[in-house]
């Protein structure tokens, strides 16, 4: 497994070559977080900038009031560092705007800089393809709090996502949110104390790997919810993670979908197709360390597809897991079991392998109709199913690569 | 004196009905090239003032989008023989070259001046954004493309005084609201809420190539007698709410499209709809809109917050807007409690 690159003051050999590598006509546009109106002469930089030019945030702390944006394709956006040195938007003044950062444009890399406390989401991108994310921090500075804003880094309708050795801490909804996207990567990242630590919903084509989703409520969530313009989510790969000790209470506002996550799950499948969960390391789950289920909400979208199919569980390493099971009816259930539940918990809907020699417990719950109460948990061996074709491994551009290497 | 008199005099002239002073030498050029002048004064179109500029025509709407309770006051200037024409679905389809104003202000800031001017302009490349701040001595206007926050007092009609820090957008903000496919284009005048000033009635020929395809169908929102509760709720939420709130334009992931022509029983109208990226936003509550309880839904809980992080709309609004939240608590107070099944 490899963690390289969550340093974030490690980076000065990237930055030169990043910066040789760019046209000659491309010009680097410096900002100050010192000057007089930063937060205005820093947007206005955004705006100015032609494709090709990287705006520079220098060291420092910048106190903003307004979320910025950036709208110019090409671009890139590089502080001093995401670090307590580095470059630092803060933004627990905040007046307006839904972000503190938001990209709409093609072909953007932003690195190397801390977008603090904002008062909605922290960085979203929103039908930016090609976008880079990489040696960020966005964190809600006073940890779990239902205050805090929704989603930490929030790519949408975007296809070709990166999303490299960055830190998303305190998100009250999803540390790191990828949403109706195409062609994803996650790696390399830390994200801890979010309500759900990485989350691949409504999406396609996505690889999740070497992260550490720790202490959150949930540690890594694929999910497939109805009525949005983009769903049937399906080909998601989630490998080689750490996923441990997700205990923080479940501190989302309620009726977002992510409040009904129980604390203590590690990794949560709803209702995707074709979903691959392998070679990860689960510890601490107090819940399950990995959930397989069916959307139970009402709903009114007659071409949703509401059940987990074709889901492969293998080769993952489980510790403690099932010893405080938060869902209805689970801390009875793991009393009738001897005090904890099998680390693997399907509710019975749809179709999942499990190849882990650990035990599955199933809720028996054979559509999503069937309501909650009516489980007859009991122990299952799905390890006899057919296994289906392996999903290959996504491959980015290369000059996605490029910017990160 | 007599001369500026004279002038002031064309200018009213001209803020009300058909221009018939051309623009100064070269401004046109101005208008058309790909220019971003810092001072509005570039562009030509305010030769006497901030209050009267030199256009085609004045218009209005039906029902006008809730910007902090400013006065709008709008203007198109369409370049010398060229025509706008209203597309099959009332889209208003302008020449290039065209530049659509928008002044904004209140009766008692700056004795009743502007506060500030955005400028739509129609170029070949298509559609800019530019928004410009007006000096103190009200000469003239300084591009302010990052945007700014303007301390303002004021009392709304209702005669609440209000004490904000207004945003003036920045060029970006300008594109979050008026983009379709990431596109710019304009959002305030479509055929069925655009009204041409009565005054100059005749000259809609001038300037529109089929003018009788103007029919402002849509209601006015706070005028009782020209709808139902529901239609001029359905009109507060097409202005206010549906250039993001559509398939194409800014808020199109978030599933829920508020146009005059979606379907209002839909659960892409809110109706029964659970929250998507709503975050703080939900206010932990179920549904956008809950039928007949306007307290348990979250379309209500944003509009009457004024938090970055729950406010709907997210740009330019830093003031509850009571009087329209109000209509849309009475819609949804009247929908029968089970119309979500």
């Amino acid at each position: 497994m490899r963690f390289h690159g969550l340093s974030h003051h490690a980076a000065t050999l990237c930055i030169v070559a990043a910066l040789a590598a760019q046209p000659a006509a491309a010009k680097v546009i410096s900002v100050s977080a010192t000057t007089p109106d930063a937060n205005e002469k820093l947007q206005e930089a955004l705006i100015l900038a032609e494709p090709g030019d990287t705006v520079q945030l220098d060291a420092g702390t910048w106190t903003l009031t307004d979320g910025l944006s950036l709208d110019v394709a090409n671009v890139t956006v590089r502080g001093a560092g995401a670090g307590a040195g580095g470059s630092v938007l803060d933004f627990a003044g905040q007046q307006g705007a839904g972000e503190g950062l938001l990209v709409t444009s093609d072909d953007v890399l932003l690195t190397e800089f801390a977008v603090l406390n904002t008062k909605g989401d922290g960085i979203k991108s929103k039908g930016a393809d090609r976008i880079v994310y990489h040696k960020l921090r966005v964190e809600w500075t006073a940890g779990p709090k239902e205050t805090n804003g929704a989603y930490g880094i929030y790519p949408v309708e975007s296809t070709d996502v990166l999303i490299d050795s960055v830190y998303v801490r305190g998100a009250s909804d999803a540390g790191i949110y990828v949403g109706q996207s195409k062609n994803i990567v996650v790696r390399d990242s830390i994200a801890t104390e979010n309500v759900a630590g990485i989350e691949i919903e409504n999406s396609y084509d996505a690889d999740v790997h070497d992260n550490i989703a720790t202490k959150n409520t949930g540690g890594i969530l694929v999910f497939d919810l109805p009525s949005l313009p983009m769903q049937g989510g399906h080909n998601v790969r989630v490998f080689e993670n750490v996923v441990n000790d997700n205990s923080t209470p479940n501190f989302a506002p309620k009726g977002n979908i992510v409040a009904s996550v129980p604390t203590g799950t590690g990794v949560l499948v709803m209702a995707n197709r074709n979903v691959e969960i392998f070679d990860n390391v689960f510890d601490n789950n107090g819940t399950t360390n990995v959930m397989i289920v069916g959307y139970r909400y009402e709903h009114k979208d007659p071409k949703y597809q509401p059940l987990p199919r074709a889901i492969v569980v293998r080769g993952n390493q489980h510790g403690k897991a099932g010893y405080a099971p938060k869902f209805p009816g689970g801390e009875q259930i793991a009393a009738a079991m001897g005090g904890s539940i099998p680390p693997i918990l399907w509710d019975g809907a749809g179709d999942a392998v499990v190849l882990d020699p650990v035990g599955v417990l199933s809720l028996n719950l054979p559509d999503v109709a069937t309501p909650q109460s009516e489980a007859k948990p009991a122990p299952v061996d799905l390890s006899k199913g057919t296994v289906p074709a392996a999903l290959p491994a996504i491959t980015l551009p290369e000059s996605m690569e490029a910017k990160v290497r | 004196m007599r001369r500026v008199f004279a002038a002031l005099a064309a200018a009213l002239l001209c803020s009300s009905g058909g221009a018939t002073v051309p623009l100064p030498d070269g401004k046109q050029r101005v208008i058309e090239s790909d220019a971003i002048p810092q001072k509005l004064s570039a562009f030509g179109l305010f030769p006497f003032g901030p209050e009267a500029p030199l256009v085609s025509f004045s218009y209005t709407l039906r029902t006008s989008l809730f910007s902090d309770y400013t006065d709008k006051h709008r203007f198109v200037s369409i370049p010398d023989g060229k025509q706008a024409r209203v597309l099959a679905d009332g889209t208003i389809e302008f020449p290039v070259g065209t530049v659509l104003i928008k002044s904004f202000g209140w009766a008692d800031v700056n004795e009743g001046r502007p506060v500030e001017t955005r400028l739509l302009i129609h170029r070949a490349s298509g559609w800019v954004a530019l928004p410009y701040i007006w000096d103190a001595d009200g000469k003239d206007a300084t591009l302010a493309l990052g945007g700014r926050r303007v301390p303002v007092t004021f009392k709304s009609p209702g005669g609440d005084v209000h004490t904000i820090r207004y945003g003036v957008p920045n060029k970006n903000q300008c594109k979050e609201c008026h983009s379709l496919n990431g596109a710019i284009v304009p959002i305030g005048p479509k055929a069925r809420n655009f009204i041409f000033p009565d005054e100059i009635k005749t000259m809609r020929s001038v300037y529109f190539e089929n003018p009788a395809a103007l029919r402002p169908i849509m209601p006015q929102w706070d005028d009782p007698k020209a709808g139902s509760v529901e239609t001029r709720a359905r009109a507060y939420l097409d202005v206010n709410c549906a250039h993001c709130h559509n398939p194409a334009g800014s808020a199109s992931n978030s599933g829920l499209f508020l146009r005059w022509t979606d379907d209002p029983t839909g659960v892409n109208y809110g109706i029964g709809k659970r929250p998507t990226a709503a975050g703080r936003g939900s206010g932990g509550m179920e549904f956008a809109i809950a039928p007949g309880d306007p307290d348990d839904s979250f379309l209500i809980y944003r509009l009457e917050s004024t938090d970055p992080g729950i406010a709907m709309p997210e740009v330019g609004r830093s003031t509850v807007h009571k009087e329209g939240a109000a209509l849309l608590r009475q819609w949804i107070a009247e929908m029968p409690k089970d119309a979500r099944n």
